[in-house]
């Protein structure tokens, strides 16, 4: 095992971890400010890689077509809001469990009715190839780039929230709901924008992960729940608890993935070792959640009280 | 009570009409629907009566149908064994779940619930030996001592079963245990400042409704005469908790009521064409889902209790 491979798969940890956080970002403002279980989440990320495959087609640049895809998506995600879900934050969270899964069927046969099953949505060409970072350390510079959009969203998003007049109305709408719109602040609208940037994060995700993934209907579903647990770990409503629970989870996912097999090989029969690595791994970020919720029932970063 | 005899006797005559009408798949399909009714309602009691809302119900059906299949291809064919051990695996699985997941409440419950369905769904996706994520297919059902390759006999079986635990759940909600758990639900501050010990009534609670679940999950194996993780997936969670929720959330017949609706909805779509809808929308057949989704957006905004909320009389449990 060398330094190398090690590397490669910290960065691998980070770029995986870094698209969890733009998906948990959106996910805990809306659960943490709004108290609203959105399952659906996941179909705007599907909604966002079918856009972009669309407009990087039509116009003919990968650049142009994800930059497209992003306010399209937040604009559809703002219409959802006010359209519907609008309808269910004074609801218990049963109901908007059923209201949601039922847009989840919705939206997969909308967009298998439009686009079909599946899309396309290759890799630009000029960033197939690999770069060196450092002497006899290849890295794909795709990944690369993934990583310093996920760093660049990630900084605009905490100066959004922390240093902005939009932030500070997010925030006084996570600490106190009633008080704030006592106080003047059009409640409504700021919750129209903030599904609106949920949305448009889960493009960035969507259209970026889209090369190295697939995308497909049902492609939300199972990155939704490990975007659930990211908040789950991180604290409801803390995009900081979000940063650090992502990439928690993206480092335990992508090491145990890579290096749990070669460490059971050492003591297990190759066939079974190439198995249970795997598995053991997706296994681990699970663990991990139990763990952190048996210690802190409220999450790493409790955002209120 | 007459009621409740009147529907038991709809389903006691269904597959002798079925078999009037030429009809005899469809009492598999039956089966089928009435063996998530009654994973369905073993999960109301979690959530309805007990007000947990529990996202890994289907952790306690897989453990169900993985025990039960697992005995089968080890040699052990007989139902008196697989069936008692599939609930009592279950039920020791609910136990262990349960006594770390209580700890938490609300969003993090549903969270850590989820949680271990998935560790579990993942487990089994890597037991190779059982088929992986592949499944495990079984020659036949198991032996009862009548013969459960007869469709009519399985649904008989099954209905069994079913009406067994729709009266146990009946009863139980009616005693002393059932007006704590209700209670805990509504209150739990009040339950604990009245000396109950609120933490080992939801366990206990939690614990029924496994080993319910378990029986579900051991049926739908013998049924299907096949098994896979996906038994375990999320979305068959989600599903059960669907048809919870469409059907009537802590009533009694909630859970039969959801999943005859969403089931039988979806084979109604997929199943009979409708002539206008065709000339409107030719393959709309391929999108039932479109459907369904629309029908549950539907129950939510306009019926928000359930189906089971529309009949007059048919009451919420109280405390």
């Amino acid at each position: 095992m060398s330094w190398v491979l090690i590397a490669e798969q910290a960065l691998n940890g980070l770029q995986f971890g870094l698209m969890l956080f733009l998906l948990a970002a959106g996910l805990t403002l809306v659960f943490g400010i709004m108290d609203m279980i959105n399952l659906a989440h996941g179909s705007l990320y599907m909604l966002g890689a079918f856009i972009a495959a669309s407009l990087v087609q039509a116009t003919g640049s990968f650049v142009l077509g994800v930059l497209l895809a992003v306010p399209a998506t937040a604009l559809a995600g703002m219409v959802l809001e006010t359209l519907l879900l609008r309808h269910l934050y004074q609801r218990d969270h049963l109901s908007q469990v059923l209201a949601t899964f039922a847009l989840i069927l919705i939206l997969n046969e909308a967009v298998r009715l439009i686009w079909g099953s599946d899309a396309p949505l290759p890799m630009p060409a000029s960033l197939s190839g690999p770069v060196e970072l450092l002497p006899g350390l290849f890295y794909p510079a795709y990944r690369l780039l993934i990583i310093l959009v996920g760093l660049a969203v990630a900084i605009f998003l905490y100066l959004l929230i922390s240093r902005t007049k939009v932030g500070m109305l997010v925030r006084a709408g996570a600490s106190n709901r009633e008080m704030a719109l006592a106080m003047g602040v059009n409640i409504r609208l700021l919750f129209t924008l903030v599904f609106g940037v949920g949305a448009a994060l889960c493009a960035v995700a969507g259209a970026l992960l889209a090369p190295l993934l697939a995308v497909q209907v049902g492609m939300g579903e199972n990155i939704l729940i490990l975007a659930f647990v990211v908040i789950v770990i991180g604290g409801i409503g803390s995009v900081r608890g979000a940063l650090v629970g992502a990439l928690v989870v993206g480092a335990v996912d992508t090491i145990g993935r890579a290096f749990l097999p070669i460490a059971f090989g050492a003591f297990l029969p190759p066939q079974v070792a190439s198995a249970a690595g795997p598995a053991i791994a997706s296994v681990a970020v699970y663990l991990l959640m139990a763990v952190v919720l048996f210690f802190r029932p409220q999450g790493l970063f409790p955002a209120r009280g | 009570m007459r009621k409740h005899l009147a529907l038991l006797a709809v389903f006691l005559l269904l597959p002798l009409a079925l078999a009037w009408a030429d009809q005899t798949f469809y009492i598999s399909l039956a089966s089928r629907i009435l063996i998530y009714a009654l994973a369905a309602t073993s999960l109301n009691l979690v959530l309805g009566y007990g007000g947990m809302i529990s996202f890994g119900h289907a952790a306690f059906v897989g453990t169900g149908a993985y025990v039960a299949s697992i005995l089968f291809v080890e040699g052990v064919t007989s139902a008196w064994i697989a069936w008692p051990a599939a609930l009592a695996a279950a039920a020791l699985a609910a136990l262990l779940i349960g006594a770390v997941s209580l700890r938490t409440r609300g969003a993090y419950f549903i969270m850590i619930t989820l949680a271990f369905a998935q560790m579990m769904f993942y487990l089994l996706n890597s037991m190779k030996m059982y088929g992986g994520d592949e499944g495990l297919t079984l020659p036949r059902r198991p032996d009862l001592g009548v013969d459960l390759g007869n469709e009519v006999a399985f649904y008989y079986v099954v209905l069994f079963f079913l009406a067994l635990t729709l009266y146990l759940l009946y009863r139980l909600t009616n005693s002393r245990f059932g007006r704590v758990i209700v209670a805990i639900r509504e209150n739990e501050q009040r339950a604990q400042a009245l000396g109950f010990p609120v933490y080992r009534y939801r366990l206990a609670c939690f614990v029924i409704a496994g080993a319910a679940g378990g029986l579900a999950g051991a049926l739908l194996a013998a049924h299907g005469k096949y098994v896979s993780p996906n038994v375990l997936h999320w979305t068959q969670s989600g599903t059960l908790m669907i048809m919870v929720i469409l059907g009537g959330v802590g009533r009694l017949w909630g859970g039969v009521l959801g999943a005859v609706a969403l089931l039988g909805l979806e084979h109604l779509i997929a199943d009979y064409p409708v002539g206008w809808l065709e000339a409107l929308a030719p393959n709309y057949q391929q999108h039932a889902d479109l459907a369904v989704g629309l029908v549950l957006l539907a129950v939510v905004l306009f019926a928000p209790h359930g189906i089971a909320g529309l009949f007059p009389g048919a009451k919420r449990a109280r405390a």
